[in-house]
């Protein structure tokens, strides 16, 4: 039977992934937030279409062309047609086999410049308009956003999710208790969420060295700090920040490329992350980086602890049922009551 | 202060004035309609109400498809598909008594208020005669109490829940989709011989009606055959990552996973599970098994190659042989290009057998119809002998148990049948302890 060290290793691999997501989505939120003062409720929307690149992707590289089989019969018991990928007629069998295989790494390059561009459209295009109106007015006009958004996912891609797996090679699960000396199966973690985890943490750090070790970044970091003595010294800050948007649109679009593997993708995922990641922002300190992504590791892993059976069952014995349900929004209140800025917010921010 | 003053006789006055002018409507009403929304014209309308949006809009747009198909075949269009093999030959393709067939939409949404109104909207605003369709077991109660309230005929569609016709029965709700009870009775002699009977379960179960009595059932099945239910776990329906869920399931000492999801959550959670490599392992010195009770096409597209290998069941397949079948999967496939799902072949059947049941009554009204229905036998709709129990209003055919195909051919054979599990095999006393609580009521014909 488990012994608790198990289980709890267990639950922490778990969370490190749910909270490379949560990082990942929160770390564009601030962004943005900490750069152009927007909150963004469309950035959920973005990671849900980072999801359909690979998504689009797939699909362009099945474009099949159609032979008739005579000898064997489709559901009608008319002819079979047969499909051959585009893609295996050019490179041959095998090579276009490893093609389609490869599908979800690839689209990591084909959404790179779709997200920067749609990052690009969003801010010139609506959101620019909204930077002196209140929070509100930015909540409502991003939020519809969203709902546009995945409306039109919706009408192209229908409702039912679809199937998008990862490289052969990741199939299956890595034995991490063997490794340190646990029972066999006592600790084990799927090859693609390990994939996940190092993915994020490279973007993360990618994000964060960009931010501190290129000029830009400093410009940038500067016009965060103090955005009217930057623009006074002759730089050109909005469009600095409009890049930034771009860059945060992106990250949201490759959490999203990345996820499809672990769960398919349908066009209200984005929703379903949305609320958690604000969970996370104002938990980590609106418009501190570092923060999010802090929160966002530990919201992952205290949300898989809460549904661990021994965690539920003594709270259901102390009358507070489903406590995987509510932990992460108790911890925000608990956070905001006790601290209102948030873990790594700056002084004064949300607390006036 | 006492100006406004209320004794007896002022009350009693007043309180009959008022009386009377509130039911004046019904007053002046009530001698022209016999039932709510007797048809009158040279047309009646039926309703359909299914998800159009939100996650199951795809499966509520393919039972859309059926119910059009049903009605172009009772107008006498088309090539009539199941009038041909159906056993009743009380419809003639001239309508319903006579009368043009027409229908109108709405949406469910999958939300119990939601479903209701569009029901209630549809009834109110468009004379719809009866409502039929939906995709959810808490829809379908919500919209069969509501359609009891208003005096008619409500069919059911998907909804697998043993309330919806045990404690949430209603004189006025039928359903032709078979239930929790059914799914564990088919199942569990084929988990038998596959299997073992020595064997030890781990539950995940959907937070809601469906789940728990669906997880009820199936625990209740297996154990009958020897197996242990090692634990139940209740997940939020909202849950869209089972990982921490899945991961202590090893550890326990268990050697299958019974998913009681439906659905989204049912492709996520079992991605995951054969993410976190299940299948490939060994407990207690036997191959680990996954189970699915209740399987859906949509499901099957959802989770794609994971289900290989998984067993389940199911209400009906295209791939059955019976001559029903074939005319039903000949005349939605030649219409809309690919085989119909259980759900859309549920609607259909259940269009027809309440056209049917209006024919042999003589009457549109819904007392009339209900009891044209109560203890129906019949057959050539899919599924071989059919009988619409008077006791509860469940409909009895034979149970598909269906397993994800190893190697399908195409896109619509990654299920294939295992056994068609004979009707005696899944019946059960009205009163058993799974659907007692609750009563059928009078039929209520409303106006």
């Amino acid at each position: 039977m488990v012994s608790m060290m198990d289980a709890i290793l267990l639950q922490i691999l778990n969370g490190l992934d749910k909270g490379s997501a949560y990082a990942l989505i929160a770390l564009g939120l601030t962004l943005i937030f900490g750069t152009l003062g927007v909150v963004n409720f469309a950035h959920g929307a973005l990671f849900m279409i980072g999801a359909f690149c690979a998504v689009t992707l797939q699909k362009i590289l099945n474009i099949s062309t159609i032979t008739i089989d005579p000898e064997k019969t489709d559901f009608l018991g008319k002819p079979l047609q047969v499909k051959t990928p585009l893609v295996e007629t050019w490179f041959g069998e095998v090579a276009g086999n490893a093609i389609i295989n490869w599908n979800v790494p690839i689209a990591i390059f084909f959404s790179i410049p779709i997200m920067l561009a749609i990052g690009f459209i969003m801010e010139r295009g609506l959101i620019r308009h909204f930077y002196k109106r209140p929070h509100a007015d930015q909540i409502l006009v991003t939020f519809g956003l969203a709902i546009v958004l995945q409306e039109i996912i919706k009408a192209f891609y229908g409702a039912n999710p679809i199937p998008t797996p990862a490289p052969d090679v990741f199939r299956g699960s890595f034995d991490f208790g063997v490794m340190i000396g646990f029972a066999k199966n006592a600790i084990i973690y799927p090859y693609w969420r390990l994939v996940y985890f190092t993915f994020s943490t490279a973007v993360i750090c990618a994000v964060f060295a960009f931010l501190q070790f290129t000029t830009f970044g400093m410009v940038v970091r500067a016009g965060m700090a103090d955005r009217e003595t930057v623009g006074l010294l002759g730089i050109n800050i909005d469009r600095r920040f409009t890049i930034m948007f771009g860059v945060a649109a992106a990250v949201a679009g490759l959490a999203g490329v990345m996820y499809t593997p672990i769960n398919s993708p349908n066009y209200h995922m984005g929703m379903d992350f949305l609320v958690l990641s604000f969970v996370v922002v104002v938990v980590g300190g609106m418009g501190s980086l570092g923060g999010a992504v802090l929160a966002g590791f530990l919201l992952g892993i205290l949300e898989s602890f809460a549904s661990m059976n021994e965690v539920k069952g003594f709270f259901e014995a102390i009358f507070l049922p489903s406590i995987d349900q509510i932990i992460i929004y108790l911890i925000a209140i608990i956070v905001l009551l006790a601290r209102p800025r948030g873990l790594l917010g700056r002084k004064g921010v949300m607390e006036e | 202060m006492s100006k406004f003053v209320v004794n007896r006789r002022t009350l009693i006055k007043s309180g009959a004035v008022a009386g009377v002018g509130l039911a004046m409507p019904t007053i002046l009403t009530r001698p022209s309609f016999a039932y709510t929304n007797e048809p009158t014209g040279s047309s009646v309308t039926l309703g359909f109400n299914v998800p159009q949006t939100g996650p199951y809009a795809d499966e509520g747009n393919d039972e859309l498809l059926a119910q059009q198909l049903a009605v172009e075949h009772l107008n006498g269009e088309g090539d009539g598909g199941c009038l041909n093999t159906f056993t009743s030959k009380a419809l003639k393709g001239n309508g319903i008594l006579g009368k043009k067939v027409t229908f109108v939409t709405g949406d469910t949404q999958t939300k119990s208020d939601a479903a209701r109104a569009s029901a209630k909207s549809m009834i109110e605003k468009d004379g719809a005669i009866m409502i039929n369709g939906g995709s959810s077991s808490g829809v379908a109660i919500a919209v069969q109490g509501m359609c009891q309230d208003a005096g008619v005929i409500f069919m059911a569609g998907l909804t697998h829940s043993n309330d919806t016709t045990g404690k949430d029965k209603k004189a006025n709700g039928f359903r032709h989709f078979f239930n929790g009870y059914m799914s564990g009775a088919a199942l569990a002699p084929v988990l038998e011989g596959v299997y073992g009977k020595e064997r030890r379960a781990y539950h995940l179960t959907a937070d809601y009606t469906w789940g728990w009595t669906q997880q009820e059932s199936i625990a209740a099945a297996t154990e009958a055959i020897g197996w242990e239910t090692v634990k139940n776990v209740l997940t939020p329906l909202a849950s869209t990552d089972f990982s921490s869920y899945i991961s202590p399931v090893l550890n326990s000492g268990a050697d299958v996973l019974v998913l009681n999801h439906y659905g989204g959550n049912m492709i996520n959670s079992l991605t995951n599970a054969i993410q976190f490599g299940l299948l490939d392992k060994q407990v207690n010195g036997k191959d680990f098994a996954i189970v699915v009770p209740l399987y859906s096409e949509l499901m099957a597209a959802g989770a794609g190659e994971n289900i290989k290998g998984v067993y389940g069941s199911m209400n009906w397949n295209w791939q059955l042989p019976d001559d029903g079948t074939k005319s039903f999967v000949k005349s939605f496939g030649e219409k809309y290009g690919k085989p119909p799902s259980n759900s859309a072949q549920t609607c259909y059947a259940q269009t027809l057998l309440y056209a049917d049941a209006c024919e042999r009554a003589g009457t549109f009204n819904p007392c009339g119809v209900g009891e044209a229905l109560e203890g129906f036998e019949f057959d050539g709709l899919g599924n071989g002998p059919t009988l619409y129990r008077a006791a509860d209003h469940q409909c009895f055919k034979d149970v598909l148990v269906v397993k994800g195909a190893e190697n399908p051919t195409t896109a619509y054979d990654t299920l294939e049948i295992v056994e068609v599990t004979p009707r005696a095999q899944v019946e059960y006393a009205p009163d058993h302890p799974m659907f007692a609580g609750g009563n059928l009521g009078k039929c209520n014909p409303g106006a």
